[in-house]
């Protein structure tokens, strides 16, 4: 269409995208992870966060222990059934749009504890986007699921926020 | 003061509330018969010498797959108190046989510590302590049935997983 060039001669500096582009390209790179750790994965979590790894890197340094500022819920160890409601609460209290990780084989699918008390796999309350296999993982594979999430959000668009 | 006048005191005040006394590695354990527990801890904590102010552990364990220790002493349960001295550096494990259906008296009235220990026990193995001042579950939901560390207790529980249901108070739609 020409627009780019158009634009470009009456306002050298400026640049073209689409809408959706710009706001995926916005949140991407701040998400605002709400930790659920409850096991020793939470502690593999916080060396993620920590000056090795710096999850700062990618943008998702702000770790917010309130759900109502949060858009990553980190699902981090074991969920009993005593606990699993908290965690519905949890998630039910953050805004949309909202993605979840399941770090780790315990919050994945119950791991080594396959008992009376133990959930067997968050997802069954939750909807989970990336699982993250280890127990418990290395940040490395932390990273990876990060980054995964981030292609995720790359590809929704602001017409449908659910997706 | 030595545990071997620990164990001549005892055994001059309570001669017939002990069972034995065990010694394995450097730990001295007394099992004392639960009709006089009360009397026997009671005199443990208020006794100026022995001093035992610190209550360190009570726990219990099930014996029921082993009979070499159920049969000898007629109990299923055994509940298991772990005392410390801070005076004396002395330390001391209390054990009392228990049938199935027994309960056994409360020390969270001389140790505060026993309050929340208690109710784990009663929690995981459905033993009632008498006279604890809040004998309710600690761990497990409110209204969850069974004792979950008793022997005969399935590890993967009685479907409890499957029925789990709950109510957030949130809603959505």
């Amino acid at each position: 269409m020409g627009l780019e060039k158009a634009i470009g001669s009456v306002m050298p500096n400026a640049l073209t995208t689409r809408l959706d582009r710009l706001i995926n390209w916005a949140q991407k790179n701040s998400l605002w992870p709400m930790p659920f750790g409850t096991a020793c994965c939470g502690i593999e979590l916080m060396a993620t966060l920590a000056a090795k790894y710096d999850l700062a890197r990618f943008g998702a340094e702000a770790i917010r222990f309130s759900p109502r500022q949060a858009d990553l819920l980190i699902v981090a160890g074991r969920v009993s059934l005593k606990e699993m409601p908290v965690l519905k609460k949890i998630y039910d209290q953050m805004p949309e749009p909202k993605w979840v990780i399941s770090m780790g084989a315990c919050a994945s699918c119950g791991g080594v504890f396959d008992t009376y008390t133990l959930i067997q796999g968050v997802d069954q309350f939750i909807p989970v986007d990336i699982y993250v296999p280890g127990c418990p993982p290395r940040p490395e594979d932390m990273i990876d699921a990060l980054i995964q999430i981030q292609k995720i959000v790359e590809e929704k668009s602001v017409r449908d926020p659910s997706d | 003061m030595s545990e071997t006048h620990l164990i001549d005191r005892v055994r001059e005040l309570f001669p017939e509330a002990i069972i034995e006394v065990q010694r394995a590695h450097d730990e001295l354990t007394l099992v004392v018969r639960k009709s006089a527990l009360e009397a026997f801890m009671h005199f443990l904590f208020q006794d100026t010498e022995l001093a035992f102010n610190y209550l360190v552990d009570v726990t219990a364990v099930d014996y029921q797959n082993l009979p070499e220790i159920s049969e000898k002493f007629q109990a299923r349960f055994m509940v298991v108190y772990h005392l410390y001295s801070h005076q004396n550096n002395v330390r001391v494990r209390i054990k009392t046989p228990l049938e199935e259906d027994e309960a056994v008296p409360s020390v969270a009235t001389l140790w505060k510590a026993a309050n929340w220990l208690e109710r784990e026990v009663y929690d995981m193995f459905g033993i009632v302590f008498e006279g604890h001042p809040d004998l309710c579950r600690i761990l497990m939901p409110d209204d969850y049935e069974g004792h979950p560390l008793r022997k005969d207790y399935p590890l993967r529980g009685r479907g409890e997983r499957a029925r789990f249901l709950f109510d957030t108070g949130n809603q959505e739609g």
